[in-house]
């Protein structure tokens, strides 16, 4: 009748969703517990967020002014400077024709041995006062230097083919010798020859010195002056994301037969540049945002244990019904990893809030990465699991019999 | 209906808990044999009082003969299952199939509804889907009389409401045992006496229940009294 036989050693299959279900209620159904437990790791996603959101919108805003400008220019010069002019006549015409140039033109500056004396009347009354340097241009090049004008206009390729003697003036130029319009055809003297001046330049984007000197067409001067020695450039305006490749077909373009006379500057290119930037704050916001994390799994980690110890009776009383303790490691760690991923989400949201204020304060696009987004709850539920690991383990080890005795 | 392997145990009469020699002894220091030698019989249908004074041992019994704790010596048959020296796992299924508990702190959820706190009881039994365990508990929870209550809070009970979901829930898993510790020694008499008219109707039942107090009240209403002293069992003469 009475069998000493081995009895059924089947284990309990207790469904995730039935431990799941627990966790959750204690997690639910206490929350202030939660938000005082999530607190460290809503600071630590928050900041996550918030660091790598206002790092991209920052590249953004820097990658968006330097693609504007800098991006799109290109100079040319030689390579071995012998003093005479390495470009071909045709300078624009060759280069306008590759993709993605817009404008391109020859520019030096005329060597002045002292006798350019660039002065409003034939006579030399005045000289010693600052001298007015005089460049010479291709009408392509002071159009590739982006001009406004404040009165008159500009020279064109008319003037340059017949060599006219018309003169642009530079803002600072002009007012140094007190040229206001030009509808009374005003005429500066450089050395003994007349030019015309046919309009004054307000602002150029790219070759500032234009606004000090008096600017003439090329053909001009190579007819009226010395120009040996002169550093002969060519000025290229692409357009966004072509001056890469403007760069590198220019030599040969101007010169088939002696490409590597010819050098050309580019702009760092802009990936490069933004991936220098972000590379930069990358560093920053990941030990910062590590940091934050950090100090999040800690305080999950250290609440769940307080939460464990307080919570003896509960636990103990599960495995007095039968919870094995892999049951109780399970309930643990969800109820962890649903705190984190609670964290995250209120943390991401947080973050977000944090880089609209800073970009509408600074009048920015808000720019991120929406992967950010994404992975930034599933780090909180990641590091909630980590956090509760040890509690975990600690909560399993409750002796089942200190329920009877509590 | 559930238990595995403990259908064909389950005829009245029958030892449902066969004890030879059971000891504990904890180990100190100083050691402290808290249940010597113990050698009794349970039947199906009993209700046993065991009955002594603080510290001679009841606790530590009880403990044994819910599989909380391991002895240090002895032999145990529970409804047919000999159940010394299963692992902790397996130890974990006799208790969730075979054993229900009553304690005297009540050990609810406060946090949870009534019937959440019942359903508990066979969350660990793994096998029951959730609507099962919903049925089974407001059916238990009917038997106690608290359907009335059974979405309210239990922290939110009266002490003797709380016994009566703690009792419920020991009963919605259909256990072999019942084992109680204390089962009133919270609560004033009043409570007492409804908790105690419950125990007479699990009784009436066909329930086997092993009570440990020292409440003559409780030792009273049981069938058969054992007495504890230093952590000996005897069996007392009916009064
Ligand atoms: N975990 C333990 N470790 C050491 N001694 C214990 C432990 N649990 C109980 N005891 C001792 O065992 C004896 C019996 O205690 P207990 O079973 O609680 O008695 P009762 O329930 O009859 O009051 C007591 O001397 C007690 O101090
Ligand atoms: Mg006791």
């Amino acid at each position: 009748m009475t069998r000493w036989g081995r009895g059924p050693t089947r284990r309990v299959r207790v469904r995730w969703r039935d431990i799941g279900g627990e966790a959750a209620a204690a997690v639910v159904q206490r929350p202030v517990r939660t938000l005082l437990t999530a607190l460290g790791t809503i600071l630590g996603v928050g900041a996550f967020v918030a660091t790598n959101g206002l790092a991209d919108t920052a590249r953004a805003q820097v990658s968006s002014r330097f693609d504007a400008l800098k991006a799109t220019e290109v100079r040319v010069q030689d390579a071995t400077p012998d003093g005479s002019n390495p470009f071909p006549a045709d300078v624009a015409d060759r280069l306008e024709r590759l993709n993605g140039v817009n404008r391109a033109g020859l520019f030096y500056m005329v060597p002045d041995d002292g006798s350019l004396r660039v002065r409003t009347s034939p006579t030399l009354v005045g000289a010693g006062r600052a001298l007015v340097p005089v460049v010479a241009a291709q009408p392509s090049a002071v159009l590739a230097a982006l001009p406004e004008l404040s009165v008159g206009r500009l020279y064109d390729d008319f003037h340059e083919a017949r060599g006219e003697r018309v003169a642009l003036v530079g803002r600072a130029a002009a007012s140094q010798m007190g040229i206001t319009r030009v509808d009374n055809q005003p005429v500066v003297f450089i050395g003994d020859i007349a030019y015309t001046v046919v309009g004054v330049l307000d602002e150029v984007q790219r070759l500032p010195d234009l606004l000090l000197s008096v600017v003439i067409p090329v053909a001009a001067a190579e007819r009226d002056f010395r120009i040996d020695g002169a550093t002969f450039q060519v000025l290229i305006d692409t357009a966004a994301g072509a001056a890469q490749l403007a760069g590198h077909q220019a030599p040969l373009a101007l010169r088939p037969d002696h490409p590597e006379r010819l050098q050309s500057l580019v702009p760092p290119d802009p990936r490069r540049l933004r991936r220098q930037v972000s590379d930069d704050v990358t560093g920053l916001f990941l030990a910062l945002s590590a940091l934050a994390l950090l100090i999040g799994v800690v305080a999950i980690a250290n609440a769940t244990l307080l939460s464990v110890v307080e919570r003896r009776n509960e636990i103990g009383l599960r495995r007095a019904l039968g919870a094995r303790k892999a049951h109780i490691r399970r309930q643990i760690t969800t109820e962890a990893a649903i705190i984190g991923l609670l964290a995250g989400v209120i943390g991401t949201s947080l973050g977000l809030l944090g880089v609209a204020i800073t970009s509408t304060a600074r009048d920015w696009t808000m720019t991120i990465n929406p992967s950010t987004i994404l992975a930034a709850p599933f780090i909180g539920l990641l590091a909630g699991a980590v956090a509760g690991l040890l509690p975990a383990i600690k909560a399993s080890r409750t002796p089942p019999a200190e329920t009877l005795r509590a | 209906m559930t238990t595995p392997d403990g259908d064909e145990a389950r005829s009245a009469g029958e030892a449902v808990l066969v004890v030879e020699g059971l000891s504990k002894v904890f180990p100190g220091p100083p050691p402290v044999t808290a249940v010597r030698d113990c050698t009794f019989e349970v039947r199906r249908g009993e209700f046993v009082a065991i009955t002594g004074p603080s510290g001679s041992g009841k606790t530590t019994l009880l403990s044994l003969l819910g599989l909380l704790e391991s002895p240090t010596a002895g032999r145990y048959l529970l409804d047919g299952v000999d159940v010394i020296g299963l692992s902790d796992s397996s130890r974990c299924v006799q208790r969730a199939h075979r054993i229900g508990f009553v304690f005297q702190a009540f050990h609810l959820l406060g946090y949870r509804s009534v019937l959440e706190n019942v359903e508990l009881g066979l969350l660990y039994q793994g096998v029951v889907p959730k609507g099962e365990r919903r049925r089974r508990a407001l059916e238990v929870i009917d038997s106690v009389g608290l359907t009335g209550r059974c979405d309210g809070l239990c922290a939110h009970l009266s002490g003797g409401e709380k016994q009566r979901v703690a009792i419920a829930r020991a009963l919605v898993g259909q256990p072999a045992l019942v084992l109680c510790d204390e089962p009133t020694g919270n609560l004033d008499s009043a409570n007492s006496e409804a908790v105690l008219a419950l125990f007479d109707d699990l009784h009436r039942s066909g329930m086997t229940v092993v009570v440990v107090t020292h409440d003559p009240a409780v030792a009273g209403r049981a069938q058969r009294n054992l007495r504890m002293a230093d952590g000996v069992l005897t069996e007392a003469v009916q009064a």
